[in-house]
């Protein structure tokens, strides 16, 4: 028996971490005190405060993190090397923080519901009962969402840069729990709501299962759960190798599953048209990027050298997903499922990109890598999809929000100014030049192209064909469309889904036109460290 | 200089977009007639010499290698020029139209044909692969709300089909670009400037393969069988005004860019290539004519004659030789003037008869003899008379392609045969013999569309019996571009 050894902690780097996670915890404390008349607005101006501070941190962080072991990697491993405080990690950081800081603005939008959120008075009524009228008539509003997606916001930071795999097993859960229940609280069809929810937490629990197991079977291949030793173990081929596949395969279906990768991506069209619309908007852009960021850091440092074995699964992999997230959305009636199996289609992309990965020396000067081109391209992700979310938000008829796209029709004439918007973020993930989404699709496209998987870009290429469709269709609906009926009517929204809106289109634009500083930003993350 | 030539019509755009609706028609022409002014004083500062000239080059994302990078030669030139004298032209004769009931308002019409004309400009002057891909795929945005704002019932359709095809056709392309930079890297310099690409030595293979990337997409803009059926839609259901930015300045692209990319970076694998490419341009002219012949609609008859003429351009820059290469280049200026005629005349003479069909109309010529009169010249211009500019090139093309081989020779003779047919059938049924029953009279042209139609046809008249400005600008492109294909001087014109 090894003595007990405790490890340091190194506050400074995990200042952004713990900023989080104590504002999650803080808003507990204000939930169970505070006088329900204060609640909202102590909820939402702590978390606003929590990460912009941590955000802060980030960049402080960033701007003094040091080069490890004399490496191209920079960074350091804290709490006894369970987390990697990296280049990726604080780039994903800063980035979840950011989508994290538009995500609180659309949960506390109350100008579209007649000066409520959109979530569940109260969320333990059944609907349909006296309870719940009485919910409704007094006003009340879930005010526990601000806590819980601070805790959700943890372990999408957590997740990415566990840099061993229990303490990504805790990040993953960390990240998923509070989604579950977030999914679950819409305040109007309530049933479809609490579908997603019980959907999700189903499957992701299943997905859990099954990461858990494939991380009990590469300590048993390994001796360790720490990514250093199993590269170690890997690359000197020690144990079975049957321990070695299968344990990588379960890992994968749990990572994969978290990213809505086919053949685990079922979850993704119920649980994105059930769930409140804010959350919807918050989840698809932050799970995407913290589940990615944890997926390359799994399979490129951990499993790099065992390269050959997972990297024909991810083509077949990516390709799957392109296509048939393409070809499901075309079929889709409603722009919230169309967009689920949307993101699906990203999925590949971004897989695409994944895979490209190869070794340092076979890259010539200057050229792009393979997680500078990912990483770019959750940035173009993140703020399309989330902004399209947020204008979803805003369509609306008597019964709240309109999702069938046929009564989308017309919406060009009803508000210009809401159709470009929608109309650009669609561009945008069409991969139309001069859109984020363009520059996205060239960074993974030529990573992957550069490390000879070019049939996986042929395929692509197909797909984003196929893909281009809808998104056109749903422009020409917008624009070509006579409306049915009265027509799609739009929700002056207040200034914090505004906000949202503006920076996300301005994002796009910006990153599209001048997409150098990011992907530089990207690039100087460098690698993960080891 | 060039930026400013880019940024003119951008600007316009979005200050188009911006004014009152009632001063917008008068804000977009005047944007339109300052980038015309930019463009002669582009033309004025162009040395005759050849090579590229005026360029500027920024680099814009470092960690890619693109640059922004712009520069003309003769090329580009002729292009730029056509674009710039093309587009007030066509905002006049959309005065009325585009803020007719259903159609989206005239500001919007103005500021997308700003927009359109912007892009266009900086397609035809990009010398980086990158932005070249970049504005080629922007063109599409504005085009596609001008089809689907302005027009006939089913043009949203019609619209979509035309932003597929041209999506697709650009994504096929952007895996050769990317291709492009790989093999750059690959050298040592990932780089996406042109002057830098033509100087890495590409093996067989993998130019055969970025050939084809580049080639669907160019024959899809172009557009070429078996790819071209979204032309004769768009043209029957878009504006007139629309048709004209779109056939004689967006489908230019892509002559152009195989003139540009898959002749200057790719020789080989082009010569390679040439058989398959010959035949096709055959089918195309044929095809195009003998289904022109058959048309009811007399837009989608104007739209499919666009058909056989592109598979005149790319026999010409096909069969390699500086005869073929200087008549095809000579070809996309004339085929832009006289298609324009023909289509905006179309376009008064629909407006005048409330029908597009030919079935329905006859007489027209007594009614409206200066109509008919602009008619049958445009008619007979695509015809390929003598004396008219298009002509000029045509005769090259089929010089060219006699000397390439008797037989592609004497099938694409065929179709000035088909030609003549076409153009003084749908004559003697539109215009000639008497008029429909119960129509009613149709008035002649007034002072304002004379004014707008004078001009292209003092150009076709011009050009049609001293082509040589033109040529002189022609020529020294032509050496320059078949020296890069390893071609010497066979028999250039004299």
């Amino acid at each position: 028996m090894t003595e007990f050894v405790k490890p340091s902690i190194q506050y400074f780097e995990l200042w952004p971490l713990l900023a989080v996670f104590g504002v999650a915890c803080l808003g507990v404390v204000i939930e169970a005190f505070a006088p329900r008349a204060v609640r909202y607005t102590a909820q939402v101006t702590v978390a606003l405060l929590g990460l912009v501070g941590a955000l802060v941190g980030v960049v402080l962080v960033a701007r003094d993190v040091q080069s490890y072991d004399d490496g191209a990697a920079r960074g350091v491993l804290a709490v006894g090397g369970t987390i990697a405080v990296d280049g990726p990690s604080l780039f994903i950081w800063g980035l979840v923080l950011s989508l994290a800081i538009a995500g609180v603005l659309l949960f506390a939008e109350r100008h579209l519901d007649g000066g409520v959120s959109a979530f569940a008075g109260q969320a333990a009524t059944v609907p349909g009962t006296d309870a719940e009228t009485a919910a409704i008539a007094a006003n009340r509003e879930h005010t526990e969402v601000y806590p819980l997606m601070m805790f959700a916001v943890f372990g999408m930071m957590l997740f990415p840069a566990a840099n061993d795999l229990l303490t990504m097993f805790v990040g993953l859960e960390v990240l998923s729990l509070p989604l579950y229940l977030l999914s679950g609280l819409a305040r109007r069809r309530r049933l479809l709501s609490q579908e997603a929810a019980l959907k999700y937490f189903l499957l992701g629990a299943f997905s859990s299962g099954f990461f858990l197991y494939g991380a009990a079977l590469l300590y048993g291949y390994a001796g360790s759960m720490d990514f250093a030793a199993i590269n170690e173990a890997v690359r000197n081929d020690v144990g079975s190798s049957s321990l070695l596949l299968i344990g990588t395969g379960l890992l994968s279906v749990g990572l994969l599953f978290k990213v809505g990768a086919v053949p685990f991506q079922a979850w993704t069209p119920d649980v994105y048209q059930g769930a409140p619309t804010p959350v919807v908007a918050f989840m698809s852009a932050g799970t995407k990027v913290a589940a990615f960021g944890a997926l390359m850091r799994l399979f490129y440092v951990a499993l790099g050298a065992d390269r050959w074995s997972w990297q024909p699964m991810l083509w077949i992999i990516a390709i799957l997903s392109m296509f048939v997230g393409a070809a499901l959305a075309i079929t889709q009636s409603d722009i919230k499922r169309l967009l689920a199996y949307s993101s699906v289609a990203h999925t590949g992309f971004i897989l695409t990109g994944v895979l490209g990965v190869q070794a340092s020396d076979q890259l010539a000067v200057g050229e792009i890598t393979s997680l500078q081109a990912v990483l770019f391209y959750l940035v173009t992700y993140g703020f399309a999809t989330l902004g399209a979310f947020a204008v979803v938000s805003l369509v609306r008829d008597s019964g709240g929000e309109t999702t069938a796209i046929d009564r989308w029709a017309g919406l060009g004439k009803e508000s210009p100014v809401v159709a470009a918007v929608f109309a650009f973020f669609l561009l945008a993930m069409a991969g139309i030049p001069l859109t984020s989404g363009f520059v996205g699709k060239l960074a993974v496209f030529s990573a992957a192209l550069a490390a000879g998987a070019w049939p996986v870009v042929v395929a692509a290429v197909v797909a984003s064909i196929v893909a281009a469709f809808l998104y056109v269709r749903v422009i020409k609906v917008m624009y070509f469309d006579e409306p049915v009926g009265a027509g799609p009517s739009v929700a002056y929204p207040s200034v914090l889904t505004a906000t949202t809106i503006a920076v996300g289109a301005a994002l796009t634009l910006v990153l599209g036109v001048i997409p150098g500083p990011v992907l530089d930003l990207a690039g100087v993350a460098g690698e993960f460290i080891r | 200089m060039l930026t400013i030539l880019i940024l003119l019509p951008l600007v316009g755009a979005v200050v188009t977009a911006f004014v009152p609706g009632a001063i917008a028609r008068l804000v977009g022409l005047g944007f339109a007639a300052a980038t015309l002014l930019a463009g002669v004083l582009t033309a004025t500062r162009y040395d005759v010499g050849g090579g590229m000239q005026l360029t500027e080059t920024h680099v814009w994302i470092e960690s890619l290698g693109v640059h922004y990078a712009l520069g003309v030669d003769g090329l580009g030139l002729l292009m730029v020029l056509l674009t710039v004298v093309l587009v007030p032209i066509v905002m006049l004769a959309g005065w009325k139209e585009s803020d007719e009931p259903g159609n989206s308002g005239a500001k919007a019409f103005f500021a997308w044909t700003l927009a359109l004309e912007a892009m266009s400009l900086a397609v035809f002057t990009a010398t980086d692969v990158l932005l070249f891909y970049v504005v080629f795929e922007a063109t599409l945005i504005p085009a596609y709300f001008l089809i689907g704002g302005f027009g006939r019932a089913g043009r949203g359709r019609a619209a979509t089909k035309f932003l597929i095809y041209q999506l697709a056709g650009g994504l096929i392309m952007l895996a050769s670009v990317i291709g492009l930079y790989v093999v750059s890297a690959n050298a040592g310099n990932p780089s996406f400037l042109i002057s830098d690409l033509a100087a890495i030595d590409i093996d067989p293979i993998t130019q055969r393969w970025l050939f084809a990337g580049f080639f669907i997409a160019f024959a899809i803009k172009a557009p070429m069988f078996p790819v071209h059926t979204w032309l004769a839609d768009t043209t029957e259901k878009a504006t007139t005004g629309t048709s004209v930015l779109l056939v004689c300045i967006l489908d230019k692209i892509g002559t152009f860019g195989m003139l540009r990319f898959c002749l200057g970076l790719l020789p080989d694998a082009s010569q390679w290539a040439t058989p398959v490419v010959v035949v096709l341009a055959l089918i195309s002219i044929i095809y195009g004519a003998l289904v022109a012949i058959g048309q009811d609609d007399v837009l989608r008859l104007i739209g499919l004659t666009s058909l056989s003429h592109f598979g005149f351009i790319v026999l010409g820059i096909f069969v390699f030789s500086s005869t073929g290469s200087a008549g095809a280049i000579l070809y996309m200026v004339n085929h832009g003037i006289a298609t324009a005629l023909m289509f905006l005349v179309a376009g008064f003479l629909i407006r005048r008869t409330g029908t597009a069909s030919i079935r329905e109309m006859g007489g027209v010529e007594k009614a409206a003899p200066v109509l008919a009169g602009f008619f049958l010249v445009g008619g007979l211009a695509a015809a390929g008379l003598p004396g008219l500019s298009p002509f000029v090139s045509e005769m090259m093309v089929i010089i060219a392609a006699f000397d390439h081989h008797w037989l592609v020779g004497s099938v694409a003779v065929l179709a000035i045969v088909l030609a003549a047919f076409y153009a003084l059938w749908m004559y003697q049924r539109t215009m000639t013999g008497p008029g429909r029953e119960g129509a009613v009279v149709v008035p002649d042209l007034d002072r304002r569309e004379v004014g707008i139609l004078a001009p292209l046809l003092l150009a076709l008249v011009l050009f049609g019996f001293y082509p040589m400005p033109l040529l002189d600008v022609i020529n020294p492109f032509v050496q320059d571009s078949l020296a890069s294909v390893g071609i010497g001087q066979e028999g250039g014109p004299q």
